[in-house]
Formats: C-alpha cells, structure tokens, sequence
C-alpha cells in the first residue's frame, strides 16, 4: 500500500477540516479518481458535493489534474491513479 | 394592539439575496438597518425562507457556486452561524439520473403546519420538508408528469419559481414554472393539472395553450385564498376561482410586463406589482421605477416611487420583492442594480436601505425575536 496525495483548493479546505493535502492508500493496482473522490467523500461528504454533483459527474467548472494533466482529457474519471501520484483539485475560469 | 413601549421592542430582519452573497439587516423602524454581510461571498443566493413558526427565528438560503454547485443552508442565530446538511438538503434520488442546478424558492407552510417548507427548484422539480427544511423529498407526481417533456426553459433557466400552499386546505397547493405556466394540486401534491385558462403566452403560436406560459409570479390572497394574482410574462391577472379562470387586471397599469406580484398578507384586495416596459424593453416604463398597488384586486392601481431614485434602468426580479406581516405592512424589494428599498407604510414611501449590490435577487422581511 502507498499513497496518493490529493491536493484541496484553498476554497474547499472549509469543508475538509482545514487540511490542504488529504493522502489516501491505494493498492498495487491502483484507484480511479471516483474511487478516490469516493473514499474522501466518506469522511468529508460536502467536498465531494462541491466537487460532483449526485450523478457522480464532475461539475461543469472544477477541474481535476493528475500529475498535471486534466482528467478530462484521460479517461475523466475513471482514469486510473497509481501509488504516488499527485492529484489537484481545482476551481476553473468561471463567473463574473 | 401593542403599545409603545412594545412596539419599540420589535425587530425587523430584512434578507437580502444577490448574485454574490447574502446581507441581512436588522433595524426597529423598518428604515435605519444594520447590515451583516457579505455572507456567502462569491455564491449566488436566489432562494431565501424566513422562517417564524417556531420561537427561534430560521433563515433558510438557496446558496449556488458557479464553481461548487447548488446547496441549502440554514441560521437559527439570524446568520452568524450557518448549517448545511452533509449530504444536501435537496439531492435528486438517483433514479431520476437529474442534478439540482439551482433552488428557485423556499416557502415555509402556513402557521399551522410547523415544520413543513417548500422547495421550488431547477430543473423543474418542487420539494417537500417536514423537519424545517433540513432535508426535502422531491414530489413525485409533478416530477412524473407527463407534460414534462413539453416544459421548457425561460431566460433564467427551467425551474418551479413558485410554490404556494393553501393556508385553508393542505391538500391544495399552487406552483408556477417557467416555462409551462401555473399548475395546481388538490391531493396534497400527488397529483397536478395546468391552470392557465385566461393566461396569455404571447411567444407561442397559440396564444392561450393549456399550458407552456412564462407565468412569472403568483401570489394569494390572504382574505380569499381561492384568489390568486399573478404577473405574466405579459399580462396581469387574477383568478377567483382557485386558478381554474384567470381574467386580466392589467388596465390601470403602464405595463403588462414584469416580474413581481405581491399580495397583502392579511388585507383582500390588495397587491403589489413593479412594472416594466414590455418584453422587448426591459426597463421601467419611462426609466421612472415604480411601484402599483391595488386595494380592489385589480380594478385599479395607484402608482407610488415616493422615495424611488430616478433615473432608474434596471429590473426587479421575481423575488427581488417581499412583504412582511407587520401592521402596517412593509414591502420591500431590490434591482438588479444593487439597490434595496423598504417601506413602512405599505409602499406609499419607500427608503434605499443598501446601494450598490450586486443584482439583488432575492429579498425577505420578517418581524423577529431576539
């Protein structure tokens, strides 16, 4: 077992505790990124509400980076997510 | 009938809901305000309930992030501490395959059925709480209709904007959606039929449909709840037979169009309308902001802007309008130009309490205890 780190917006450490940086094990084979929203989601269910809605979707404006890239143009969020790796969460250009 | 000495005891909270937070104001004359604010900075607030029935006062608030979604918080302290429930108060079940986009109105039920608020909501969807509006259960039987595939979408959105229980019969409850029009239930929400016979919608090839209007809001008389008023998307009207008929009460005014219709909450016969131009030109008629109100349900209207700054180009939405329960009552709205006014006579004058906000978007009064 070996952990990924999960890098919280400035925005969203309200709503996990204050922590900045939420690391999770994952085994040899890995996690989705949905698995892990989905693990972070149990003990701080508001960040996953701010980040999908309740289809699992991610939300229009929040993007994800996996080692820098955006989820969106790997697999979204079934893109797999080795031991690690470094996962960010982020607000996008959005509003006036 | 209070004395002075009481009277002065009294407070009154005025919400003030924006694209970018919430302010709320306390004052004791309903014309010096102190504000708190802004709460929620950055969230659109379109949605607030002011909650009285129980000795605490609740503020309950629709809250929607561009970035982080739509949710509902609610104060028990009049704002300085807020609660939103870990898994939402209003989430789609998941076999609807929908996501709430945004909470349109928050309506607690009438005195005598504490606990209970209603939820009007985008997409159109209207929700239903028994525990103070802490968690809602979406209505099934208007989320099944079959007319939900025909139902489309105004410029703000598809949403059921209004929800309007009955205070004499629980089981008759009022909403109105845009686009589709005013649908009505007499089983206590199981089931709903449109209600829109007399109700214009001038964008359509049919002029009068069975349903589709942009009916934009509705409100009930407090002496006759089988009366109800309702501002068109183009059209003014008023129905005195539980909504089954509606019949113009636009002669009188300078417009058919606009956003608001406000009924007095104990007085029948009286309303309150905030014209606008036409569809086509949405401003106040003449750029002179003004508020009407009828003391005959409708046969006629008397204009008031004592107090209104001028110019004025700027709308009020649907809900950017309130009255309170007070004696006299006040009424009070906001533009979409950051101003809020408040009136303590029943709109015959009117003080700016807060300029430069954001669009205002939602406002509500109440008379509090602290």
């Amino acid at each position: 077992m070996a952990g990924v780190r999960v890098l919280v917006p400035s925005l969203l450490r309200p709503v996990t505790g204050g922590q900045e940086e939420l690391r999770l094990e994952v085994d040899a084979g890995g996690a989705s990124i949905a698995e892990l929203l989905d693990a972070i989601g149990a003990h701080y269910p508001l960040f996953n509400r701010r980040v999908r809605d309740e289809t699992g979707t991610l939300r229009r404006f929040v993007n994800i980076y996996l080692d820098g890239d955006d989820v969106r143009r790997l697999d979204g969020l079934k893109t797999r997510v080795a031991a690690g790796a470094e996962v960010m969460v982020m607000q996008s250009v959005a509003g006036g | 009938m209070a004395n002075n000495a009481e009277q002065s005891k009294t407070t009154y909270l005025l919400a003030v809901g924006t694209k970018k937070g919430l302010w709320l104001g306390t004052s004791t004359d309903r014309a010096d305000y102190t504000f708190t604010g802004p709460h929620f900075l950055m969230n659109e607030i379109p949605s607030i309930g002011i909650d009285t029935r129980n000795h605490n006062t609740r503020i309950l608030v629709g809250v929607r992030s561009e970035h982080w979604g739509p949710t509902v918080a609610h104060s028990d302290d009049l704002g300085t501490t807020w609660t939103e429930p870990e898994h939402g108060a209003i989430t789609f079940p998941p076999d609807t395959g929908a996501a709430l986009e945004r909470v349109w109105q928050i309506q607690p039920d009438a005195e005598d059925r504490p606990g209970v608020v209603w939820a009007g909501c985008e997409p159109i969807s209207v929700w239903k709480s028994t525990d103070g509006g802490e968690h809602f259960e979406l209505n099934r039987g208007l989320w099944d209709h079959p007319h939900r595939t025909e139902w489309g979408a105004g410029y703000g959105g598809a949403a059921a904007h209004t929800v309007l229980p009955s205070p004499a019969d629980p089981n008759t409850i009022h909403i109105a959606m845009s686009t589709g029009g005013v649908y009505r239930s007499t089983d206590g929400g199981a089931s709903w039929e449109p209600r829109n016979k007399g109700i214009g919608a001038g964008f359509m090839p049919d002029g009068e449909p069975e349903f589709g209007q942009c009916v934009h809001k509705v409100a009930r008389d407090a002496g006759n709840p089988d009366v109800l008023y309702a501002q068109n998307h183009g059209g003014v009207y008023r129905s005195d037979d539980n909504g089954d008929t509606w019949n113009s009460i636009a002669e009188g005014l300078p417009a058919d169009f606009g956003f608001t219709m406000l009924a007095h909450p104990r007085r029948s016969g009286t309303a309150w309308v905030v014209p606008i131009k036409a569809d086509s030109e949405r401003i106040p008629p003449g750029g002179r902001l003004a508020v009407h109100r009828t003391d005959d349900a409708g046969a006629s209207w008397t204009r008031f802007a004592d107090g209104l700054v001028e110019p004025e180009f700027n709308v009020v939405l649907r809900d950017a309008a309130a009255v309170d329960t007070e004696e006299p009552v006040g009424v009070y709205f906001g533009t979409r130009g950051g101003t809020v006014y408040a009136s303590a006579d029943e709109g015959a004058t009117f003080v700016p309490v807060l300029s430069q906000l954001p669009d205002v978007l939602c406002v509500r009064a109440a008379a509090v205890e602290l």
